[in-house]
């Protein structure tokens, strides 16, 4: 066993579904071709955190035939493996012994990284720049005169070239983006100020003038870019969390030719008419019948009904529902992108408009910010020539205006408190998408969640468990350790440590329950009219009703279960919290009005709607932003996604659909749902050093730009001027870090502390 | 003034050898796993049996 993994409770509490091992098709489909017969799989193992861990994997795993190499990325929490040959090695099984759950990755499209290390190569020239321009200027303000200054400018010049044309380039680019577009960015003001200081400078020093502006041109732009980088560094951790998580979708499904032949094909090859096998613990891929096998299906990712529903032959299913107790062979009745996952898609970008139409709070000011620049510059301009008649001193007074006003507070005041903010969220399990997120749900009044997945586990418990005979729970709770059945699972709770000595000959009958002997009786868990009849099984028409979960005696009922969906740790706790936030709250369900009227008192939840489709959601959360409303959504569910797209914001849990997690704007990772509380309280800070923070950048233009128009501003006390107000601005924003920390959700005894008590244990 | 014809040149290239250091290393993905550098340290290498190994070992 390995050191760790077992005893340590990462972030990841997810709901572990009776999830299979992907087949070795599925592994193949996955894997990214190197050249020759050698293959690239990518996995991603969220429980994996010290060197024991990465030893202990990485031996494992080049023990293996057929593997060349294995490395284990600790930062990502990844394992790329290289492999070669037709069959693909038993990576996953490995895995599994040593105590790792790992899940498959798709080819990395290394299109963020591409970013990333343009940022920093960026950093880097421009930081180098920057220092060395700074020192030669250094010089000149301490008196370096004619020859020597003249020498120190060229070279300034020199270097400040690179600088500008690499790490220059992103901004320029942006600019140019935006102005082709018609809009205004932080950008255009930045990227105006920053050539024209250039250009002015260069000038000078061909003239042997005394002002040059390098430093200040080279070093706001690292300034920027340091922020810009932290901004993509964060935003890179929280997107490599969330798309490390398990895929609920198979990527395919083992389809069954004419002469028994088995072949396994990815999901978008799969066309009506075929037949598919779908073992217990797996997705249904696309939309189809039943032919035969019977078993119960958990539809609560795409219906939002909690309780499973048993099937039989005849029985139609729908995609994205998991197969939980048998396997059955189905056939297909539409292609994946007519099922009824791509519908979901459809739904939710035709309901996509209220966050596409939001604009940040960036781009408002500066779209204000820099027309207002550039007209001071061109009065004083103007004012200058009237009153000089000079052209040169008129020009070079107007672009030290246009210097002392370059946005370097302004450009820093929005990404580094966000950078602060998605820390502090990232280390409560809360992964926030883009910082436009955090700006959207500081806004919000309304909070909408889903019931099933979201303010539930969208798993039953069991409630009578005290008025149960404890021998005969302990019967069934044995009983029940031998099915994966969520009722099961509920009451296996229950076992005892010592095992039933009699119970023999157990056997599930999937959609029905589970029959054992003990001492000559035949026992039975499952359905009521299952447990109480002679037959193995009941009649097909009978499928889908539902008559409670019993345990009989020789077909005599001798106890019945009562389940309950339970509601999440802290679910109440977060109602509240929203509650006191200002925020009204309301329950949108695809379940019955019974179910949601339960869980809505006793969380005290006053408005619910419950049986209602997909489409209904986004009507109601339209009807809702009609109103004035901004409206936060909740929600885990397939038929949750295209609400999550119509929301002003959006938020999932790390156990939802695949689809659903990528629309969301934050998902939290821990089970508790005081994350939403939380990463609205965050964000609400975070909105007010923003706009703390923007107000300091424009107050330093208001005593600045009087100095600079009047033409008294020299490089250095533009130097000196940028500089504070950068340093102010990110003072400022650290202070969201020393904030009173709130109780942070799950935030339970630290994963390395985990690891070095087993450690310990294991001397 | 003769001293800075030469002192600025080195001083130059002495800075330009760190950036050349630094992106070399960024390229060559010394920055793609920090944590894992950090940790890897305590990991002894198999081809050096000593007591620190079989203690490693011990844990697997």
């Amino acid at each position: 066993m390995s050191c760790c993994a077992p005893g340590a409770e990462m972030a990841l509490d997810v709901v572990d579904t009776a999830s299979a091992l992907p087949s070795s098709a599925e592994i193949k489909l996955a894997s990214r071709s190197l050249g020759g017969d050698t293959n690239q799989t990518d996995l991603s193992l969220p429980t994996i955190h010290c060197a024991a861990c990465m030893h202990a994997i990485e031996t494992a795993l080049k023990k293996l035939e057929g593997i060349e190499s294995a490395r284990v990325n600790l930062s990502t929490k990844r394992v790329s493996v290289r492999w070669h040959g037709d069959q693909v090695p038993p990576i996953f099984a490995t895995l599994g012994q040593l105590g790792y759950q790992a899940h498959l990755f798709d080819p990395e499209i290394a299109n963020g990284d591409k970013t990333l290390s343009e940022l920093i190569r960026a950093v880097a020239i421009s930081g180098f720049a920057a220092g060395n321009i700074m020192l030669l200027s250094v010089s000149v303000w301490s008196g370096a005169e004619g020859a020597t200054r003249d020498l120190f400018h060229w070279v300034s010049a020199l270097i400040a070239i690179p600088a500008l044309a690499f790490a220059g380039g992103i901004y320029f680019r942006s600019a140019w983006n935006a102005l082709r577009h018609g809009r205004m960015n932080m950008e255009v003001p930045i990227t105006v100020g920053i050539s024209l200081a250039y250009a002015m400078s260069l000038y000078e020093t061909i003239t042997h003038g005394e002002h040059a502006y390098f430093d200040a041109s080279v070093s706001l732009l690292f300034f920027l870019l340091i922020g810009r980088t932290l901004d993509h560094v964060m935003r890179e951790r929280a997107r490599t969390a969330v798309s490390g998580l398990s895929r609920l979708a198979g990527r395919g499904a083992i389809v069954l030719r004419t002469g028994r032949v088995r072949e396994y094909l990815p999901v978008g090859q799969i066309e009506p008419g075929m037949d598919l096998v779908i073992a217990a613990g797996e997705r249904v891929p696309v939309d189809g019948d039943i032919l035969n096998g019977s078993s119960d299906i958990d539809c609560s990712l795409v219906s939002g009904e909690s309780t499973p529903r048993p099937v039989g032959p005849g029985s139609d299913i729908q995609a994205g529902t998991l197969n939980l107790t048998g396997p059955f062979t189905m056939r297909a009745t539409a292609a994946a992108k007519d099922s009824f996952l791509m519908e979901m898609v459809r739904l939710m970008e035709a309901a996509e408009g209220g966050r596409s139409q939001y604009r940040r709070i960036a781009d408002r000011v500066s779209a204000l910010y820099a027309p207002m620049v550039h007209l001071a510059a061109l009065m004083t301009f103007l004012g200058w020539m009237i009153a000089s008649g000079d052209w040169h001193v008129a020009g070079t007074i107007a672009i030290a205006v246009l210097i002392i006003t370059c946005p370097c507070a302004l450009g820093l005041a929005v990404p580094i408190v966000q950078v602060v903010a998605a820390r502090r969220l990232f280390d409560a399990g809360v992964m926030v998408k883009d910082g436009s997120a955090m700006e959207r749900l500081a806004a919000i009044d309304t909070a909408v969640f889903d019931k099933t997945g979201t303010l539930t586990f969208g798993r039953p418990r069991l409630v009578n468990a005290p008025s149960i005979d404890p021998a005969l729970l302990a019967i069934a709770a044995d009983m029940a350790t031998h099915s994966r059945h969520p009722y099961a699972k509920a009451i296996s709770i229950f076992s005892g440590s010592s095992s039933q000595p009699g119970l023999a000959s157990i056997s599930e009958h999937p959609g029905f329950g589970i029959e054992a002997t003990m001492e000559g009786n035949i026992w039975r868990l499952g359905r009521r009219e299952w447990a109480k009849s002679e037959a193995q099984s009941v009649g097909q028409g009978k499928y889908g009703s539902n008559g409670g979960t019993v345990l009989s005696r020789n077909r005599m009922i001798v106890a019945s279960f009562d389940f309950q969906d339970a509601a999440r740790a802290d679910a109440g706790a977060a109602v509240k919290q929203l509650q006191d936030a200002n925020v009204s709250i309301e329950m949108l369900s695809g379940d019955t009005a019974q179910a949601c009227r339960e869980l809505a008192k006793s969380l005290r939840i006053g408005n619910f709607v419950p049986s209602l489709l997909p489409s209904g959601k986004v009507d109601r959360i339209e009807a809702l932003t009609r109103a004035g409303h901004k409206v936060l959504m909740v929600g885990d569910g397939l038929n949750d996604t295209p609400a999550l797209g119509a929301a002003h914001v959006s938020m999932a849990p790390a156990s939802a659909a695949d689809v659903g997690r990528n629309a969301a704007d934050f998902v939290f990772l821990r089970e508790s749902l005081l994350a939403v509380p939380f990463a609205l309280d965050i964000s609400r800070q975070a909105g007010r050093l923003i706009r703390q923070n923007v107000a300091i950048a424009i107050l330093y233009n208001v005593f600045a730009v009087p100095i600079a128009i009047s033409g008294h501003v020299t490089p250095l006390t533009a130097a000196i001027a940028m500089s504070a107000s950068s340093l102010i601005v990110v003072t400022n924003a650290m202070r969201l870090q020393a904030f009173k920390k709130r109780a942070v959700p799950g935030n339970g005894l630290p994963e390395r502390r985990a690891c070095l008590d087993i450690r310990d244990q294991s001397r | 003034m003769t001293t800075l014809v030469y002192l600025i040149p080195v001083a130059l290239f002495l800075g330009a050898l760190g950036l050349a250091g630094f992106l070399w290393a960024v390229r060559s993905g010394q920055y793609e796993d920090l944590d894992g550098a950090a940790e890897r340290i305590l990991i002894d290498r198999d081809d050096e049996p000593d007591g620190l190994t079989r203690r490693a070992n011990m844990w697997n």
